[in-house]
C-alpha cells in the first residue's frame, strides 16, 4: 500500500517547520513517529499534500523536570518514556503498554496526543494527570490544557499554524501514586477498555486530586469529573472508590463490537476503575520511599483476571 | 529526492519518491529482499529492519527519512560469510518453520541481546512481542533467542 503523493520536506530547525505549517496550513502534516500518521496515509484516509518531517530538528526529543513540571518534548518515543528514569504514576504504568516494541522505537507521545484517536492511550493518562499540551507558533508558545486540547475523535485544537511541541506533566509534589489499566486482545491492539488513575494524597491521608479517564469506551477520550470531585477531599475507603467506579461505569459509552459486548464493557470500566484506585492508592501510600519499581511489564501480555468478577 | 543510505555497511545513493516506504526502497530499489512484507499494517513484524540499530517496522516508515542513517537488514547479519550467532542458533535450534517472520524475529533478537545480553524468557517474549509467527512456532523462536545469548557469552563455541 502506498500513500498518495506528496511533498516532503526535513526541516532543520523549529522556525523552519512553523514556517512551513503555516505556509501550508492544513494541507500540510507534521511527521515525527509515522506510526499513526503513515498507516493512515497508506489506507488513504489521510491525504495530505506536505509532510514536514521534524526528525531533524535539534532538541524536541528531550525529557526535562522544570518549574515543578515532567516536560516531554515532541520526538521523545514511547521507548524512551519506558526507559526514563524520570516517569511516575499513570505514566510509567502505560509505557510499555503502547503498540509494541518495534512501535515503541518510532512513536512519539506528542504525536499520539495530537492525532486524537479516542482508542489512543496516552491523553487519557494525561487527563488523569492534569497536563498542558505545549503549541509552538509563528508568535512563540501556549499551554493548552489536555482536555481542551482534544476536541473530538481525531481532531485537536491547534492552530493551522501551530506544532505540538511538548506536552508538560505537573509533578506531583507529597504523595503521590496512579496506574494504566488496560485491556486488550494481544500485544499490539488497541485497548478494548483503558483507565487512567492518578491520586495526590494530602498530608491527612485524604485525596487532594483525583483524575480519571478512559480509553476506547468513549467517543473520544474523556475525563470522569463526577467520580474526580466525589473522591477529592475525602479519605480513601472502599466504599468511597466502589462508588467512583460505578460513577465511571455510568459515564462510559461503549458499544457493541468484535471485542465485546456494550455491558460487559462498561462493567470492565467499573472493576478497573475499582482496581486502578486501589493501586493508585496503594502506590501513593509508599511513594515516600525510594522511586519503587511497579513497572505493568507483565501486565499487558498476560490475560488479566477475570474482570467479571 | 535523491537520498544516501547506508545499509549493511554499504552506502547506496538512490533517487526516491517521498511516498515509497523502506521496504520497498530495500526490496524493490536495494534488491535485498530478505526484508519481507507481510502485513502491510505495521501488525506483524516480518518487514523488521534496524534504523540506526533499532528494530522498525520498514513498511511503516518512508524511505527518504532514512536519508543519512543506518539500515541493518537480514542480509547484513553475515560477516565475510560466517552466520551470526543469531542465524546459527535459529537454525540449530530450528527457529522456523516456514521462514517468512524470521528474518524479523532475528533482528529483533539481534537488537535485543545488544542492549540485554542475558535475558530471562519473559524478556525474550516481550522483546518480540512486535513479530508475529503464523506458523506459532514461539517456542523454538525463544529457544534460539536462548541458544544466541548462550554462545554470544562464551564465543568459544559459537
Amino acid at each position: 500500500m502506498y500513500p498518495s503523493q506528496f511533498d516532503y520536506v526535513a526541516a532543520t530547525s523549529l522556525a523552519e517547520a512553523i514556517e512551513l505549517k503555516a505556509a501550508d496550513g492544513d494541507e500540510a502534516r507534521v511527521l515525527a513517529g509515522g506510526q499513526s500518521l503513515l498507516p493512515l496515509m497508506k489506507l488513504r484516509f489521510a491525504t495530505p499534500a506536505k509532510l514536514i518531517d521534524i526528525n531533524r530538528i535539534p532538541d524536541l526529543d528531550s525529557i526535562n523536570r522544570h518549574n515543578g513540571h515532567l516536560r516531554i518534548g515532541a520526538l521523545v518515543r514511547h521507548a524512551d518514556i519506558v526507559e526514563s528514569d524520570e516517569m511516575f504514576g499513570a505514566i510509567e504504568s502505560c509505557a510499555p503498554m503502547v503498540a509494541d516494541p518495534l512501535v515503541r522505537n518510532l512513536g512519539t507521545l506528542c504525536g499520539s496526543v495530537a492525532h486524537c484517536d479516542p482508542e489512543g492511550d496516552w491523553n487519557a493518562v494525561l487527563m488523569a494527570t492534569g497536563a498542558d499540551v505545549v503549541a509552538t507558533g509563528p508568535s512563540g508558545e501556549r499551554t493548552i490544557p489536555i482536555s481542551e486540547f482534544v476536541e473530538s475523535a481525531f481532531t485537536n485544537t491547534l492552530a493551522d499554524d501551530e506544532i505540538v511541541t511538548a506536552v508538560l506533566v505537573p509533578v506531583p509534589g507529597g504523595r503521590s501514586g496512579g496506574t494504566y489499566m488496560k485491556l486488550k486482545r494481544k500485544v499490539g491492539d488497541y485497548a478494548t477498555v483503558g483507565v487512567a488513575v492518578q491520586l495526590d494524597l494530602a498530608g491527612d491521608g485524604t485525596i487532594a486530586r483525583a483524575g480519571i479517564a478512559l480509553t476506547s469506551v468513549v467517543p473520544i477520550n474523556t475525563k470522569i469529573t463526577a467520580a474526580e470531585q466525589l473522591l477529592q477531599g475525602n479519605a480513601p475507603t472502599d466504599e468511597l472508590f466502589d462508588e467512583a467506579a460505578q460513577l465511571a461505569a455510568e459515564a462510559s459509552e461503549p458499544r457493541d463490537d468484535v471485542r465485546g459486548t456494550a455491558a460487559w464493557k462498561r462493567n470492565v470500566v467499573r472493576v478497573y476503575v475499582r482496581r486502578g484506585l486501589d493501586l493508585a492508592a496503594e502506590h501513593a501510600n509508599r511513594s515516600d520511599e525510594p522511586q519503587s519499581d511497579y513497572s505493568q511489564l507483565d501486565q499487558a501480555d498476560q490475560p488479566p483476571s477475570d474482570p467479571q468478577q | 529526492m535523491e537520498i544516501t543510505v547506508d545499509v549493511n555497511g554499504v552506502e547506496h545513493t538512490v533517487d526516491a519518491e517521498p511516498r515509497m516506504l523502506l521496504v520497498h526502497l530495500l526490496r524493490d530499489r536495494l534488491g535485498l529482499t530478505g526484508t519481507h512484507v507481510g502485513c502491510d499494517t505495521s501488525s506483524c513484524g516480518a518487514c523488521a529492519v534496524l534504523l540506526d540499530g533499532a528494530p522498525v517496522k520498514a513498511c511503516t516508515v518512508l524511505g527518504v527519512q532514512a536519508d543519512g542513517r543506518s539500515i541493518t537488514t537480514v542480509e547484513g547479519l553475515k560477516t565475510n560469510g560466517t552466520r551470526d550467532v543469531v542465524q546459527q542458533a535459529f537454525s540449530d535450534e530450528h527457529g522456523l518453520q516456514c521462514g517468512f517472520c524470521t528474518p524479523g524475529m532475528m533482528l529483533v533478537t539481534k537488537a535485543l541481546l545488544e542492549a540485554n545480553p542475558d535475558p530471562s524468557e519473559d524478556e525474550i517474549r516481550w522483546g518480540l512481542s512486535g513479530n508475529l509467527c503464523r506458523c506459532t512456532g514461539y517456542v523454538n523462536i525463544v529457544k534460539s533467542v536462548q541458544a544466541a545469548a548462550a554462545r554470544a557469552a562464551t564465543p568459544a563455541d559459537a
